[in-house]
């Protein structure tokens, strides 16, 4: 399971630079970033290096956050490599309330984060494809 | 054209509105005395009995009722008749969302109407007179109460209440409003839609009646120029009876005070103590003539100044001020009365801290209402979807609690600008 964190973000210029300003002072590492947001406001998702040490660091700077847990999957980087994945899902009945990649790739491969409602039964779908999520290690991420 | 609905009353001389107080007080308080037992009590535990109040003279010495009170005597507590007797109910909200109901006997309504009746002949209203109210009906005084007076003038009534600007202009046009009564800010909106549609030639309003919230006097000159009227203030509040309790006259240099059914006093807010005339303090009225509803000495919470002049009108009651603010933290927005301590109490119940600020604003003559809210760790959530869902739970609350629309503003945790560690609560940038 991967941690991804989660930042409130009042809709005002230069709040993302503040933020990537603090992580970047603090060493750490972004692997991937995304945002949802409505007319007034957003969400802004990070898979970091060290998601515990930048959660420490945000709250501190009085940020709105939490922590979720995530599925990190790995497909094949070449047109077309999602795709199993997805019909997978669509077959299985999965419900994606969000995905987006990291910037990492590793050896041909890509890396799709997915936040599923039911993480148990996504984790045995993949299984009975041959897929395992990746893990932290794999990410070398803590 | 008849210049005023009850001339005797409305002309009286200053010792005959003295003799109808002091005979009407004496009289009321007995009826308090006997038929309200929460006042009665606020009486003995002052040491006084109906026979301390012989008169005017004597008001001062009676208890305060405050808007606490009628929360705390929800909802017969302050009733002075059997509610057999009792016709109608009108109801405002109260400080906490418990809201304050009135009581109105016959007599109770025909009174109000009086008063009305005596706003509309004010300003030129007769039976000729086709009264537009777009007032809003319902437990609203401001219907009722236009709508009725109107009926005793005898006007061609049309009860319009409030939005569907088509049908008002097509009415308006159409049946040949001359007398428009609304909110001013409505007013301005009608004023300005009748501008883009280029009506202005096809309205045949010659005055306005406009009350239920805060006005300047710039607000007063572009209705009167974007309607091509004379357009009039008029006072009053649910407790007391409606609007009504004061109305200007074509003078308009203040609201005559309906002194044969009300006494006005000004009190300093802070220690309760009568104010000589002419001072600024908070308003206070002691009703003598309502039955179901005797509401006596009770603080409105309005700023204000009265004015015992004489008028050029020929009425000599006296004149009351528009307010000039409030003594308590009540907002009024959209003519609705707004209170922090309710938006509070829906945040709370919401699971929300009660960290806000409320931002209220005038926007081409019309309020606009936000509230601005801190969330809490446990209100955010990496799901977008769950906290615009929560939001929209928020948004249903608080227009269910208030009546109108509040926009909401989710913000993180310290952001409200604090002044000595507590959050500035109410931002008022209407400059009125």
């Amino acid at each position: 399971m991967v941690y991804q964190i989660s930042v409130f973000l009042e809709n005002r210029a230069g709040q993302l630079a503040e933020i990537s300003g603090i992580l970047a002072k603090n060493d750490i590492d972004l692997r991937a970033i995304s945002i949802a947001e409505t007319a007034d406001y957003g969400v802004l998702r990070m898979i970091v290096d060290d998601a515990q040490k930048a959660t420490g660091i945000l709250m501190e700077h009085g940020y709105l956050m939490s922590m979720t847990p995530v599925l990190v999957v790995s497909v094949p980087d070449v047109p077309g490599g999602i795709a199993p994945v997805l019909a997978a899902m669509a077959e299985g009945n999965i419900d994606i309330e969000y995905m987006y990649s990291l910037f990492t790739h590793i050896a041909g491969k890509a890396y799709i984060v997915f936040r599923v409602a039911e993480a148990e039964k996504f984790i045995n779908l993949l299984s009975t494809h041959g897929i395992t999520p990746a893990t932290s290690e794999e990410l070398g991420i803590q | 054209m008849a210049k005023y609905y009850q001339p005797e009353i409305e002309t009286a001389s200053r010792e005959q509105i003295k003799a109808w107080q002091d005979e009407r007080l004496v009289k009321q308080v007995q009826h308090v005395w006997d038929n309200v037992p929460y006042y009665r009590k606020k009486m003995e535990e002052k040491g006084l009995t109906p026979a301390d109040i012989q008169g005017v003279a004597d008001l001062h010495k009676l208890p305060f009722l405050t808007k606490d009170d009628l929360r705390e005597a929800y909802p017969y507590g302050l009733l002075g008749k059997p509610l057999s007797e009792c016709v109608r109910i009108h109801s405002t909200s109260g400080t906490t969302g418990k809201r304050v109901v009135a009581f109105y006997t016959q007599a109770d309504v025909d009174l109000w109407e009086d008063c009305c009746a005596r706003a509309i002949v004010a300003v030129g209203g007769d039976q000729d007179d086709v009264c537009h109210v777009a007032y809003g009906y319902g437990l609203f005084t401001g219907g009722a109460g236009l709508h009725g007076g109107s009926h005793k003038v005898g006007c061609m009534t049309l009860p319009m209440s409030s939005g569907s600007t088509d049908r008002q202009l097509q009415f308006m046009t159409d049946l040949g409003s001359t007398i428009l009564c609304c909110t001013p800010s409505y007013a301005a909106y009608l004023a300005e839609s009748i501008h883009e549609r280029g009506l202005k030639d096809q309205i045949k309003l010659k005055a306005g009646i406009f009350g239920a919230e805060a006005w300047s006097q710039k607000m007063r000159e572009d209705i009167q120029n974007g309607l091509g009227i004379k357009a009039y203030d008029i006072y009053g509040l649910t407790e007391i009876s409606g609007p009504g309790v004061a109305y200007e006259c074509e003078a308009q240099t203040g609201m005559h005070i309906n002194e044969d059914h009300f006494i006005a006093e000004i009190i300093n807010p802070d220690t309760g103590e009568v104010l000589p005339m002419g001072s600024k303090g908070e308003l206070v009225f002691t009703c003598i003539t309502k039955e179901a509803f005797p509401l006596l000495r009770y603080r409105t919470r309005d700023i204000c100044v009265l004015n015992a002049e004489p008028c050029p009108c020929g009425r000599t009651h006296i004149k009351m001020s528009k307010p000039m603010g409030r003594s308590d933290d009540m907002l009024i927005v959209k003519g609705v009365n707004v209170f922090p301590s309710q938006i509070e109490a829906v945040l709370l119940e919401q699971g929300y801290p009660a960290n806000y600020q409320i931002i209220v604003d005038r926007v081409n003559h019309s309020d606009t209402l936000e509230v601005m809210v801190e969330m809490a760790p446990e209100n955010f959530s990496d799901s977008l979807a769950k906290i615009t869902s929560m939001e929209k739970s928020l948004v249903d609350a608080l227009k269910a609690m208030l009546g109108i629309y509040a926009k909401v503003r989710l913000v993180a945790p310290k952001t409200i600008a604090r002044s000595e560690g507590k959050a500035v609560r109410i931002i008022d940038k209407r400059k009125i």
